[in-house]
Protein backbone atom coordinates (compact mmCIF):
# COMPACT_ATOMS: atom_id res chain seq x y z
CA UNK A 1 0.00 0.00 0.00
CA UNK A 2 2.58 2.58 0.91
CA UNK A 3 4.53 1.94 -2.37
CA UNK A 4 1.29 2.54 -4.65
CA UNK A 5 0.52 6.10 -2.67
CA UNK A 6 4.38 6.78 -2.77
CA UNK A 7 5.30 10.15 -5.41
CA UNK A 8 7.52 7.51 -7.41
CA UNK A 9 4.79 5.88 -8.04
CA UNK A 10 2.49 8.38 -9.61
CA UNK A 11 5.22 9.50 -11.17
CA UNK A 12 5.60 6.39 -12.87
CA UNK A 13 1.97 6.25 -13.79
CA UNK A 14 2.56 9.36 -15.16
CA UNK A 15 5.39 8.56 -17.37
CA UNK A 16 3.61 4.99 -18.45
CA UNK A 17 0.73 6.95 -20.25
CA UNK A 18 2.61 9.72 -21.39
CA UNK A 19 4.63 6.95 -23.40
CA UNK A 20 1.59 4.92 -24.48
CA UNK A 21 -0.28 8.31 -26.04
CA UNK A 22 2.46 9.81 -27.57
CA UNK A 23 4.06 6.67 -29.79
CA UNK A 24 1.56 5.90 -31.22
CA UNK A 25 1.96 10.06 -32.54
CA UNK A 26 5.63 9.99 -32.86
CA UNK A 27 5.30 6.54 -34.93
CA UNK A 28 2.43 8.10 -37.16
CA UNK A 29 4.68 11.48 -37.84
CA UNK A 30 8.04 9.47 -38.13
CA UNK A 31 6.24 6.94 -40.84
CA UNK A 32 4.92 10.10 -42.62
CA UNK A 33 8.97 11.27 -43.46
CA UNK A 34 9.49 7.57 -44.87
CA UNK A 35 9.58 6.10 -48.73
CA UNK A 36 6.77 3.33 -48.78
CA UNK A 37 9.38 0.21 -49.48
CA UNK A 38 11.63 1.90 -47.20
CA UNK A 39 8.87 1.68 -44.14
CA UNK A 40 7.86 -1.72 -45.33
CA UNK A 41 10.93 -3.34 -45.17
CA UNK A 42 11.04 -1.98 -41.64
CA UNK A 43 8.18 -0.16 -39.70
CA UNK A 44 9.93 0.47 -36.67
CA UNK A 45 13.09 2.78 -37.95
CA UNK A 46 13.71 6.17 -37.53
CA UNK A 47 12.78 8.82 -40.39
CA UNK A 48 16.80 9.60 -40.62
CA UNK A 49 16.33 10.55 -44.24
CA UNK A 50 13.54 12.37 -44.46
CA UNK A 51 11.15 11.77 -47.21
CA UNK A 52 9.26 15.00 -47.79
CA UNK A 53 7.65 13.85 -50.85
CA UNK A 54 5.43 12.22 -49.37
CA UNK A 55 3.32 15.56 -48.54
CA UNK A 56 3.92 16.97 -51.82
CA UNK A 57 2.01 14.07 -53.09
CA UNK A 58 -0.85 14.76 -50.38
CA UNK A 59 -0.80 18.02 -51.83
CA UNK A 60 -0.87 17.59 -55.58
CA UNK A 61 -3.40 14.10 -55.68
CA UNK A 62 -5.10 13.77 -52.62
CA UNK A 63 -7.87 16.56 -53.47
CA UNK A 64 -6.65 17.74 -50.12
CA UNK A 65 -6.13 21.48 -50.37
CA UNK A 66 -10.48 21.35 -51.22
CA UNK A 67 -11.31 18.71 -48.34
CA UNK A 68 -9.14 21.61 -46.35
CA UNK A 69 -11.06 24.63 -47.65
CA UNK A 70 -14.27 23.48 -47.06
CA UNK A 71 -13.32 22.35 -43.70
CA UNK A 72 -12.51 25.59 -42.91
CA UNK A 73 -15.60 27.27 -44.42
CA UNK A 74 -18.11 24.91 -42.72
CA UNK A 75 -16.38 25.07 -39.49
CA UNK A 76 -15.55 28.87 -39.33
CA UNK A 77 -19.27 29.68 -40.91
CA UNK A 78 -20.91 27.38 -37.82
CA UNK A 79 -18.58 29.18 -35.55
CA UNK A 80 -19.21 32.92 -36.30
CA UNK A 81 -23.60 31.67 -36.36
CA UNK A 82 -23.04 29.72 -32.95
CA UNK A 83 -20.73 32.84 -31.37
CA UNK A 84 -22.96 35.62 -32.81
CA UNK A 85 -26.34 33.73 -31.60
CA UNK A 86 -25.07 32.84 -28.37
CA UNK A 87 -24.01 36.06 -27.47
CA UNK A 88 -26.94 37.75 -28.04
CA UNK A 89 -29.14 35.33 -26.76
CA UNK A 90 -26.76 34.60 -23.47
CA UNK A 91 -27.16 38.34 -23.01
CA UNK A 92 -30.90 38.10 -22.94
CA UNK A 93 -31.46 35.27 -20.73
CA UNK A 94 -28.38 36.06 -18.80
CA UNK A 95 -28.93 40.15 -17.98
CA UNK A 96 -33.01 40.75 -18.30
CA UNK A 97 -36.21 39.78 -16.48
CA UNK A 98 -38.75 38.86 -18.64
CA UNK A 99 -42.13 36.48 -18.58
CA UNK A 100 -41.27 33.20 -20.02
CA UNK A 101 -37.57 33.66 -19.25
CA UNK A 102 -37.83 30.39 -17.26
CA UNK A 103 -39.63 28.76 -20.13
CA UNK A 104 -37.53 29.55 -23.23
CA UNK A 105 -34.59 28.36 -20.41
CA UNK A 106 -36.04 25.03 -20.43
CA UNK A 107 -36.47 24.93 -24.32
CA UNK A 108 -32.43 25.56 -24.49
CA UNK A 109 -31.79 22.55 -21.66
CA UNK A 110 -33.80 20.45 -23.43
CA UNK A 111 -32.16 21.00 -26.64
CA UNK A 112 -28.87 19.69 -24.93
CA UNK A 113 -30.26 16.19 -24.68
CA UNK A 114 -31.53 15.74 -28.07
CA UNK A 115 -29.19 13.24 -30.29
CA UNK A 116 -28.44 14.69 -33.12
CA UNK A 117 -27.60 11.53 -34.69
CA UNK A 118 -30.68 9.88 -34.35
CA UNK A 119 -32.65 12.84 -35.82
CA UNK A 120 -30.85 12.22 -38.72
CA UNK A 121 -33.37 10.97 -41.02
CA UNK A 122 -35.75 13.61 -40.76
CA UNK A 123 -33.09 15.92 -41.06
CA UNK A 124 -32.12 14.42 -43.85
CA UNK A 125 -35.38 14.84 -45.49
CA UNK A 126 -36.05 18.30 -43.99
CA UNK A 127 -32.86 19.40 -45.84
CA UNK A 128 -33.82 17.57 -49.15
CA UNK A 129 -37.09 19.47 -48.81
CA UNK A 130 -35.61 23.04 -48.18
CA UNK A 131 -32.81 22.78 -50.64
CA UNK A 132 -30.19 22.43 -48.33
CA UNK A 133 -28.96 18.73 -48.97
CA UNK A 134 -25.46 18.74 -50.52
CA UNK A 135 -24.63 22.60 -49.43
CA UNK A 136 -22.46 23.63 -47.05
CA UNK A 137 -25.10 26.06 -45.68
CA UNK A 138 -27.44 23.49 -44.89
CA UNK A 139 -24.44 21.74 -42.68
CA UNK A 140 -23.46 24.81 -40.89
CA UNK A 141 -27.26 25.21 -40.02
CA UNK A 142 -27.27 21.90 -38.86
CA UNK A 143 -23.85 22.15 -36.70
CA UNK A 144 -25.01 25.39 -35.23
CA UNK A 145 -28.59 24.06 -34.07
CA UNK A 146 -26.74 21.41 -32.67
CA UNK A 147 -23.88 23.65 -30.51
CA UNK A 148 -26.50 26.26 -29.94
CA UNK A 149 -28.13 25.05 -26.81
CA UNK A 150 -24.84 24.26 -25.02
CA UNK A 151 -23.43 27.72 -25.93
CA UNK A 152 -26.47 29.73 -25.08
CA UNK A 153 -26.22 28.26 -22.06
CA UNK A 154 -22.65 28.76 -21.50
CA UNK A 155 -23.34 32.54 -22.39
CA UNK A 156 -26.16 33.13 -20.09
CA UNK A 157 -23.81 31.85 -17.35
CA UNK A 158 -21.06 34.34 -18.11
CA UNK A 159 -23.22 37.04 -18.30
CA UNK A 160 -25.25 36.66 -15.35
CA UNK A 161 -22.13 36.47 -13.23
CA UNK A 162 -21.13 40.09 -13.78
CA UNK A 163 -22.33 42.76 -11.61
CA UNK A 164 -25.75 44.74 -12.37
CA UNK A 165 -24.38 48.13 -11.61
CA UNK A 166 -22.33 48.04 -14.86
CA UNK A 167 -25.84 47.88 -17.24
CA UNK A 168 -27.63 50.74 -15.36
CA UNK A 169 -24.25 53.00 -15.26
CA UNK A 170 -23.87 52.64 -18.78
CA UNK A 171 -27.51 53.35 -19.40
CA UNK A 172 -27.19 56.37 -16.64
CA UNK A 173 -24.59 57.64 -19.22
CA UNK A 174 -26.86 57.15 -22.05
CA UNK A 175 -26.16 53.91 -23.71
CA UNK A 176 -28.33 52.29 -25.66
CA UNK A 177 -28.96 48.02 -24.76
CA UNK A 178 -27.37 47.50 -28.37
CA UNK A 179 -24.00 49.89 -27.38
CA UNK A 180 -24.17 48.37 -22.88
CA UNK A 181 -23.81 44.63 -24.44
CA UNK A 182 -21.37 45.74 -27.53
CA UNK A 183 -19.12 47.95 -25.74
CA UNK A 184 -19.47 47.27 -21.82
CA UNK A 185 -20.52 43.35 -21.31
CA UNK A 186 -19.14 41.77 -24.52
CA UNK A 187 -15.42 42.50 -23.72
CA UNK A 188 -16.05 40.96 -20.18
CA UNK A 189 -17.65 37.62 -21.45
CA UNK A 190 -14.48 36.66 -23.95
CA UNK A 191 -13.52 34.23 -22.10
CA UNK A 192 -16.73 32.89 -22.61
CA UNK A 193 -16.63 33.43 -26.48
CA UNK A 194 -13.18 31.44 -26.03
CA UNK A 195 -14.66 28.51 -24.29
CA UNK A 196 -17.84 27.97 -26.92
CA UNK A 197 -15.54 28.79 -30.00
CA UNK A 198 -13.49 25.25 -28.53
CA UNK A 199 -16.35 23.59 -27.91
CA UNK A 200 -18.60 24.20 -30.68
CA UNK A 201 -15.35 24.49 -33.46
CA UNK A 202 -13.39 21.53 -32.75
CA UNK A 203 -16.00 18.68 -32.56
CA UNK A 204 -17.13 20.69 -36.24
CA UNK A 205 -13.66 20.20 -37.43
CA UNK A 206 -13.44 16.69 -36.66
CA UNK A 207 -17.03 15.18 -37.70
CA UNK A 208 -17.11 13.02 -40.61
CA UNK A 209 -20.84 12.02 -39.78
CA UNK A 210 -23.35 14.65 -41.01
CA UNK A 211 -20.68 15.17 -43.74
CA UNK A 212 -21.01 11.60 -44.65
CA UNK A 213 -25.25 11.82 -44.89
CA UNK A 214 -25.38 15.11 -45.75
CA UNK A 215 -22.56 16.19 -48.76
CA UNK A 216 -22.58 13.80 -51.95
CA UNK A 217 -20.51 16.04 -54.48
CA UNK A 218 -16.56 15.37 -54.43
CA UNK A 219 -15.65 18.92 -54.38
CA UNK A 220 -17.56 19.66 -51.28
CA UNK A 221 -16.30 16.99 -49.03
CA UNK A 222 -14.51 17.88 -46.06
CA UNK A 223 -11.51 17.11 -44.53
CA UNK A 224 -12.48 14.34 -42.28
CA UNK A 225 -14.62 13.00 -44.67
CA UNK A 226 -12.29 13.35 -47.36
CA UNK A 227 -9.59 11.21 -45.40
CA UNK A 228 -11.82 8.35 -45.64
CA UNK A 229 -11.55 8.72 -49.57
CA UNK A 230 -7.91 9.26 -49.10
CA UNK A 231 -7.60 5.98 -47.22
CA UNK A 232 -9.46 3.65 -50.05
CA UNK A 233 -7.46 5.92 -52.93
CA UNK A 234 -3.62 5.24 -51.28
CA UNK A 235 -4.20 1.96 -49.55
CA UNK A 236 -1.16 0.69 -50.73
CA UNK A 237 1.30 3.75 -50.73
CA UNK A 238 1.86 3.46 -46.69
CA UNK A 239 4.25 7.04 -46.64
CA UNK A 240 1.49 9.26 -48.57
CA UNK A 241 -1.00 7.69 -46.11
CA UNK A 242 0.96 8.89 -42.68
CA UNK A 243 1.60 11.80 -44.59
CA UNK A 244 -2.19 12.32 -45.24
CA UNK A 245 -3.40 11.66 -41.61
CA UNK A 246 -0.34 13.96 -40.25
CA UNK A 247 -1.48 16.56 -42.28
CA UNK A 248 -4.84 16.45 -41.18
CA UNK A 249 -3.92 16.04 -37.49
CA UNK A 250 -1.80 19.16 -37.55
CA UNK A 251 -3.55 22.09 -37.25
CA UNK A 252 -5.40 20.75 -34.38
CA UNK A 253 -2.22 19.42 -32.38
CA UNK A 254 -0.20 23.12 -33.25
CA UNK A 255 -3.01 25.43 -32.17
CA UNK A 256 -3.33 22.40 -28.87
CA UNK A 257 0.04 23.08 -27.98
CA UNK A 258 -0.63 26.96 -28.16
CA UNK A 259 -4.03 27.07 -26.41
CA UNK A 260 -3.60 23.89 -23.89
CA UNK A 261 -5.73 25.66 -21.11
CA UNK A 262 -8.15 26.80 -23.05
CA UNK A 263 -8.54 23.50 -25.25
CA UNK A 264 -9.02 21.48 -21.76
CA UNK A 265 -11.94 24.28 -19.93
CA UNK A 266 -13.40 23.95 -23.66
CA UNK A 267 -13.90 20.75 -24.10
CA UNK A 268 -15.11 19.81 -20.87
CA UNK A 269 -17.10 22.89 -19.91
CA UNK A 270 -20.05 20.40 -20.77
CA UNK A 271 -19.20 18.45 -17.71
CA UNK A 272 -17.65 20.53 -15.23
CA UNK A 273 -20.16 23.17 -13.29
CA UNK A 274 -18.81 26.89 -13.37
CA UNK B 1 -41.39 57.86 -18.14
CA UNK B 2 -37.41 57.44 -18.94
CA UNK B 3 -37.79 53.66 -16.97
CA UNK B 4 -40.30 52.29 -19.16
CA UNK B 5 -38.71 53.85 -22.31
CA UNK B 6 -35.62 50.97 -21.50
CA UNK B 7 -38.33 48.41 -21.15
CA UNK B 8 -39.71 49.10 -24.62
CA UNK B 9 -36.42 49.16 -26.06
CA UNK B 10 -35.62 45.95 -24.09
CA UNK B 11 -38.64 44.40 -25.66
CA UNK B 12 -37.59 45.06 -29.11
CA UNK B 13 -33.89 44.04 -28.06
CA UNK B 14 -34.71 41.02 -26.69
CA UNK B 15 -36.45 39.17 -29.87
CA UNK B 16 -33.70 40.71 -32.00
CA UNK B 17 -31.44 38.94 -30.19
CA UNK B 18 -33.09 35.90 -29.22
CA UNK B 19 -35.20 35.00 -32.27
CA UNK B 20 -31.96 34.03 -34.15
CA UNK B 21 -30.67 31.16 -31.89
CA UNK B 22 -34.12 29.81 -30.93
CA UNK B 23 -34.97 29.58 -34.63
CA UNK B 24 -32.18 27.65 -35.82
CA UNK B 25 -32.71 25.03 -32.65
CA UNK B 26 -36.20 24.93 -33.34
CA UNK B 27 -35.78 23.94 -37.08
CA UNK B 28 -32.98 22.14 -37.11
CA UNK B 29 -33.26 20.26 -33.57
CA UNK B 30 -36.50 19.93 -32.41
CA UNK B 31 -38.78 19.60 -35.57
CA UNK B 32 -36.88 16.55 -37.03
CA UNK B 33 -36.41 15.19 -33.27
CA UNK B 34 -39.97 14.96 -33.17
CA UNK B 35 -40.80 13.90 -36.78
CA UNK B 36 -38.38 11.23 -36.20
CA UNK B 37 -40.66 9.81 -33.16
CA UNK B 38 -43.65 9.61 -35.78
CA UNK B 39 -41.76 7.96 -38.85
CA UNK B 40 -41.34 5.13 -36.84
CA UNK B 41 -45.33 4.39 -37.12
CA UNK B 42 -45.77 4.71 -40.75
CA UNK B 43 -44.71 3.11 -43.88
CA UNK B 44 -42.04 3.71 -45.94
CA UNK B 45 -40.92 3.10 -49.30
CA UNK B 46 -37.50 4.87 -49.53
CA UNK B 47 -37.64 8.12 -48.29
CA UNK B 48 -41.39 8.38 -49.21
CA UNK B 49 -43.87 8.13 -46.36
CA UNK B 50 -47.01 5.38 -46.97
CA UNK B 51 -49.67 4.84 -44.74
CA UNK B 52 -50.27 4.79 -40.76
CA UNK B 53 -48.74 1.37 -39.73
CA UNK B 54 -49.27 1.09 -35.71
CA UNK B 55 -46.86 -0.35 -34.14
CA UNK B 56 -46.01 -3.01 -37.35
CA UNK B 57 -42.21 -1.60 -37.60
CA UNK B 58 -41.62 -2.38 -33.64
CA UNK B 59 -42.97 -5.79 -34.86
CA UNK B 60 -40.58 -6.22 -37.16
CA UNK B 61 -37.48 -4.63 -35.59
CA UNK B 62 -38.27 -7.81 -32.92
CA UNK B 63 -38.73 -10.67 -36.23
CA UNK B 64 -36.55 -12.24 -38.10
CA UNK B 65 -33.76 -10.90 -39.83
CA UNK B 66 -33.46 -7.70 -37.30
CA UNK B 67 -34.31 -9.34 -34.40
CA UNK B 68 -31.13 -11.50 -33.97
CA UNK B 69 -29.32 -8.49 -35.02
CA UNK B 70 -30.75 -6.01 -32.68
CA UNK B 71 -30.15 -8.39 -29.69
CA UNK B 72 -26.46 -8.68 -30.80
CA UNK B 73 -25.94 -5.42 -31.11
CA UNK B 74 -27.12 -4.46 -27.86
CA UNK B 75 -25.08 -6.79 -26.15
CA UNK B 76 -22.16 -5.08 -27.78
CA UNK B 77 -23.45 -1.88 -26.52
CA UNK B 78 -23.57 -3.48 -23.12
CA UNK B 79 -20.25 -4.75 -23.25
CA UNK B 80 -18.47 -2.06 -24.54
CA UNK B 81 -20.30 0.45 -21.78
CA UNK B 82 -18.94 -2.00 -19.15
CA UNK B 83 -15.24 -2.21 -20.28
CA UNK B 84 -15.35 1.73 -20.59
CA UNK B 85 -16.68 2.24 -17.32
CA UNK B 86 -14.13 -0.45 -15.92
CA UNK B 87 -10.98 0.68 -17.77
CA UNK B 88 -11.30 4.69 -18.94
CA UNK B 89 -13.20 5.56 -15.50
CA UNK B 90 -10.31 3.86 -13.02
CA UNK B 91 -7.49 4.42 -15.33
CA UNK B 92 -8.96 8.53 -15.50
CA UNK B 93 -9.32 8.40 -11.58
CA UNK B 94 -5.68 6.83 -11.22
CA UNK B 95 -4.21 9.55 -13.42
CA UNK B 96 -6.17 12.14 -12.28
CA UNK B 97 -4.89 11.09 -8.40
CA UNK B 98 -1.57 11.45 -10.11
CA UNK B 99 -1.58 15.04 -11.36
CA UNK B 100 -3.62 15.73 -8.11
CA UNK B 101 -0.16 14.52 -6.18
CA UNK B 102 2.30 16.08 -8.72
CA UNK B 103 4.28 19.07 -7.42
CA UNK B 104 5.99 20.12 -10.31
CA UNK B 105 5.23 19.09 -14.21
CA UNK B 106 1.54 18.91 -13.79
CA UNK B 107 1.13 21.32 -16.73
CA UNK B 108 2.73 18.83 -19.04
CA UNK B 109 1.54 15.65 -18.42
CA UNK B 110 -1.92 16.82 -18.06
CA UNK B 111 -1.24 18.34 -21.88
CA UNK B 112 -0.12 15.23 -22.88
CA UNK B 113 -3.16 13.07 -21.13
CA UNK B 114 -5.43 15.15 -22.92
CA UNK B 115 -3.99 15.40 -25.98
CA UNK B 116 -6.09 12.50 -28.00
CA UNK B 117 -9.42 13.94 -26.67
CA UNK B 118 -8.81 16.86 -29.13
CA UNK B 119 -8.33 14.30 -32.95
CA UNK B 120 -10.92 13.28 -34.89
CA UNK B 121 -11.71 9.44 -34.47
CA UNK B 122 -11.16 9.53 -38.44
CA UNK B 123 -7.25 10.13 -37.85
CA UNK B 124 -7.54 7.77 -34.47
CA UNK B 125 -9.16 4.94 -36.07
CA UNK B 126 -6.63 4.95 -39.43
CA UNK B 127 -3.83 5.35 -37.28
CA UNK B 128 -4.28 2.23 -34.72
CA UNK B 129 -5.70 0.03 -38.20
CA UNK B 130 -2.02 1.22 -39.58
CA UNK B 131 -0.75 0.44 -36.24
CA UNK B 132 -2.63 -3.02 -35.24
CA UNK B 133 -1.95 -3.90 -39.22
CA UNK B 134 -1.24 -7.75 -38.98
CA UNK B 135 1.88 -7.44 -41.24
CA UNK B 136 3.27 -4.35 -41.13
CA UNK B 137 1.60 -2.95 -37.83
CA UNK B 138 4.90 -2.07 -34.48
CA UNK B 139 2.61 -3.92 -32.42
CA UNK B 140 2.32 -7.57 -34.05
CA UNK B 141 6.08 -6.84 -35.05
CA UNK B 142 7.00 -5.98 -30.84
CA UNK B 143 4.88 -9.06 -30.18
CA UNK B 144 7.34 -11.10 -32.84
CA UNK B 145 10.64 -9.43 -31.12
CA UNK B 146 9.55 -10.63 -27.88
CA UNK B 147 9.60 -14.39 -28.83
CA UNK B 148 6.08 -15.29 -28.81
CA UNK B 149 5.04 -15.22 -32.22
CA UNK B 150 1.70 -17.03 -31.56
CA UNK B 151 0.31 -13.81 -30.12
CA UNK B 152 0.28 -11.96 -33.15
CA UNK B 153 -3.40 -11.74 -34.54
CA UNK B 154 -5.46 -9.64 -36.99
CA UNK B 155 -6.30 -7.91 -34.14
CA UNK B 156 -9.03 -5.96 -35.83
CA UNK B 157 -10.07 -8.92 -38.14
CA UNK B 158 -10.60 -11.62 -35.46
CA UNK B 159 -14.04 -11.54 -34.26
CA UNK B 160 -13.15 -13.07 -30.86
CA UNK B 161 -10.71 -9.34 -30.51
CA UNK B 162 -12.01 -6.94 -33.08
CA UNK B 163 -14.51 -5.32 -30.47
CA UNK B 164 -11.94 -5.46 -27.17
CA UNK B 165 -9.29 -3.96 -29.56
CA UNK B 166 -12.23 -1.43 -30.53
CA UNK B 167 -12.57 -0.69 -26.60
CA UNK B 168 -9.02 0.03 -25.96
CA UNK B 169 -8.62 2.14 -28.95
CA UNK B 170 -11.33 4.30 -28.01
CA UNK B 171 -9.42 4.37 -24.21
CA UNK B 172 -6.30 5.50 -25.82
CA UNK B 173 -8.52 8.49 -27.43
CA UNK B 174 -10.59 9.46 -24.34
CA UNK B 175 -8.87 8.55 -20.99
CA UNK B 176 -8.12 11.77 -20.53
CA UNK B 177 -11.39 13.08 -20.19
CA UNK B 178 -12.65 11.48 -16.68
CA UNK B 179 -8.69 12.39 -16.04
CA UNK B 180 -9.52 15.74 -15.97
CA UNK B 181 -13.43 15.96 -14.98
CA UNK B 182 -11.69 13.91 -11.79
CA UNK B 183 -8.71 16.32 -11.56
CA UNK B 184 -11.37 19.44 -11.32
CA UNK B 185 -13.13 17.46 -8.71
CA UNK B 186 -10.05 16.69 -6.75
CA UNK B 187 -8.45 20.19 -6.96
CA UNK B 188 -12.54 21.47 -5.83
CA UNK B 189 -12.16 19.70 -2.55
CA UNK B 190 -10.79 21.30 0.24
CA UNK B 191 -7.75 20.81 1.68
CA UNK B 192 -8.78 21.26 5.49
CA UNK B 193 -10.25 17.75 5.33
CA UNK B 194 -6.68 16.30 3.70
CA UNK B 195 -4.62 18.37 6.18
CA UNK B 196 -7.10 17.29 9.56
CA UNK B 197 -6.84 13.58 8.27
CA UNK B 198 -3.21 13.37 8.09
CA UNK B 199 -2.50 15.34 11.75
CA UNK B 200 -5.02 12.57 12.89
CA UNK B 201 -2.77 9.92 11.49
CA UNK B 202 -4.80 8.63 8.46
CA UNK B 203 -2.62 7.01 6.04
CA UNK B 204 -2.87 8.41 2.28
CA UNK B 205 -4.77 5.32 0.72
CA UNK B 206 -6.95 5.86 3.70
CA UNK B 207 -7.16 9.38 2.97
CA UNK B 208 -7.88 8.53 -0.39
CA UNK B 209 -10.79 6.17 0.38
CA UNK B 210 -12.22 7.80 2.71
CA UNK B 211 -12.38 11.42 2.10
CA UNK B 212 -11.77 12.01 -1.31
CA UNK B 213 -13.25 9.05 -3.35
CA UNK B 214 -16.52 9.74 -1.64
CA UNK B 215 -16.07 13.82 -2.21
CA UNK B 216 -15.77 13.01 -5.85
CA UNK B 217 -19.19 11.04 -6.24
CA UNK B 218 -20.37 14.25 -8.39
CA UNK B 219 -17.60 13.78 -11.17
CA UNK B 220 -18.41 9.52 -10.86
CA UNK B 221 -21.92 10.66 -11.57
CA UNK B 222 -21.27 12.95 -14.78
CA UNK B 223 -18.57 10.48 -15.98
CA UNK B 224 -20.90 7.51 -15.74
CA UNK B 225 -23.79 9.10 -17.37
CA UNK B 226 -21.71 10.53 -20.35
CA UNK B 227 -19.93 6.80 -20.51
CA UNK B 228 -23.78 5.57 -20.56
CA UNK B 229 -24.82 7.82 -23.10
CA UNK B 230 -21.43 7.83 -25.57
CA UNK B 231 -21.63 3.74 -25.37
CA UNK B 232 -25.25 3.13 -26.17
CA UNK B 233 -24.87 5.74 -29.27
CA UNK B 234 -21.02 4.18 -30.37
CA UNK B 235 -21.01 5.25 -34.08
CA UNK B 236 -17.74 6.51 -35.38
CA UNK B 237 -15.08 4.35 -34.34
CA UNK B 238 -17.11 0.89 -35.35
CA UNK B 239 -18.08 2.71 -38.12
CA UNK B 240 -14.38 3.81 -39.38
CA UNK B 241 -12.77 0.30 -38.21
CA UNK B 242 -15.56 -1.98 -39.74
CA UNK B 243 -17.72 -0.29 -41.88
CA UNK B 244 -21.39 -0.10 -41.40
CA UNK B 245 -21.59 -3.94 -41.45
CA UNK B 246 -19.63 -4.38 -38.14
CA UNK B 247 -16.75 -6.55 -39.58
CA UNK B 248 -15.71 -8.90 -38.54
CA UNK B 249 -18.98 -10.64 -39.27
CA UNK B 250 -21.21 -8.69 -37.27
CA UNK B 251 -18.45 -8.56 -34.40
CA UNK B 252 -18.43 -4.69 -34.21
CA UNK B 253 -21.86 -4.17 -34.76
CA UNK B 254 -23.92 -1.52 -32.49
CA UNK B 255 -27.25 -0.16 -31.94
CA UNK B 256 -26.25 3.09 -33.97
CA UNK B 257 -24.81 1.13 -36.64
CA UNK B 258 -27.70 -0.72 -37.31
CA UNK B 259 -29.83 2.44 -37.25
CA UNK B 260 -27.47 3.95 -39.70
CA UNK B 261 -27.65 0.86 -42.17
CA UNK B 262 -31.61 0.33 -41.62
CA UNK B 263 -31.70 4.50 -42.58
CA UNK B 264 -29.89 4.72 -45.20
CA UNK B 265 -29.07 1.22 -46.70
CA UNK B 266 -25.98 -0.76 -46.15
CA UNK B 267 -23.17 -1.73 -48.24
CA UNK B 268 -24.48 -4.84 -49.71
CA UNK B 269 -28.22 -4.39 -50.04
CA UNK B 270 -28.53 -1.04 -50.96
CA UNK B 271 -32.57 -1.02 -49.70
CA UNK B 272 -33.56 0.76 -46.55
CA UNK B 273 -35.78 0.50 -43.86
CA UNK B 274 -36.78 3.98 -42.94
CA UNK B 275 -39.52 2.91 -40.84
CA UNK B 276 -38.04 -0.48 -38.72
CA UNK B 277 -34.93 2.16 -38.63
CA UNK B 278 -37.00 5.12 -37.10
CA UNK B 279 -38.40 2.04 -34.38
CA UNK B 280 -34.95 1.76 -33.56
CA UNK B 281 -34.09 4.96 -33.02
CA UNK B 282 -37.22 5.86 -30.78
CA UNK B 283 -35.74 2.28 -28.80
CA UNK B 284 -32.14 3.96 -28.41
CA UNK B 285 -33.41 7.12 -27.63
CA UNK B 286 -35.44 5.68 -24.98
CA UNK B 287 -33.02 3.60 -23.43
CA UNK B 288 -30.41 6.29 -23.30
CA UNK B 289 -32.94 8.91 -21.93
CA UNK B 290 -34.55 7.07 -19.19
CA UNK B 291 -30.79 5.16 -18.48
CA UNK B 292 -29.54 8.54 -18.20
CA UNK B 293 -32.40 10.10 -16.06
CA UNK B 294 -32.55 7.13 -13.81
CA UNK B 295 -28.89 7.00 -13.32
CA UNK B 296 -27.93 10.53 -12.70
CA UNK B 297 -30.87 10.06 -10.16
CA UNK B 298 -29.97 6.97 -8.18
CA UNK B 299 -26.12 8.32 -8.24
CA UNK B 300 -26.94 11.80 -6.60
CA UNK B 301 -28.35 10.05 -3.76
CA UNK B 302 -24.56 8.84 -2.72
CA UNK B 303 -23.16 12.54 -3.67
CA UNK B 304 -22.39 14.20 0.05
CA UNK B 305 -22.72 17.78 0.38
CA UNK B 306 -19.09 19.40 0.91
Amino acid sequence: MKLFMSKTFFRGVLIVNAIVILLPVLFLVNSSLRETNDFARTPLKLATDPAWSNFASVWQDGNFAIYLKNSILVTGGSLILILVCALGAGFVLGRYEFRGHSLIMAFVLSGMLVPAKLAILPLFIQLKWMHLLNSHLGLILVYAAGALPAAIFIMSGFFRSLPADLDNAARIDGASEFQLLRRVLMPLVRPGLAIVAIYSAIPIWNDFFLPLVFLQDPEKKTIMQGLTMFFGQYSSQWGVLFAGLTMAALPLIVLYLILSEQFIKGLTAGAVKG
Amino acid sequence: MKLSGIKREQRKFRWLLLSPGLLIIIIFTSVPALTTLSYAFFEWKGFVRGSWAGFTNFERLFTFPFRDQFFMAFRHNVLVFIGIMILQTSLGLLIAYALFNLQRGQRFFRTVTFLPVIFSLVIVGYMWQIILDPYYGPINLIVGELGQPTWARAWLGDTATALPTLVFINLWRWVGFPAIIFLAGLNAISTDYIEAARIDGASEGKIFRKILFPLLAPSMTIITILTFIGAFEWFDLPYILGGSNGSPAGATDTLALMFYRLSFGSVDSGANEVGVGSALGVIIFTVVGVGAAVGSKLLRRREVEM
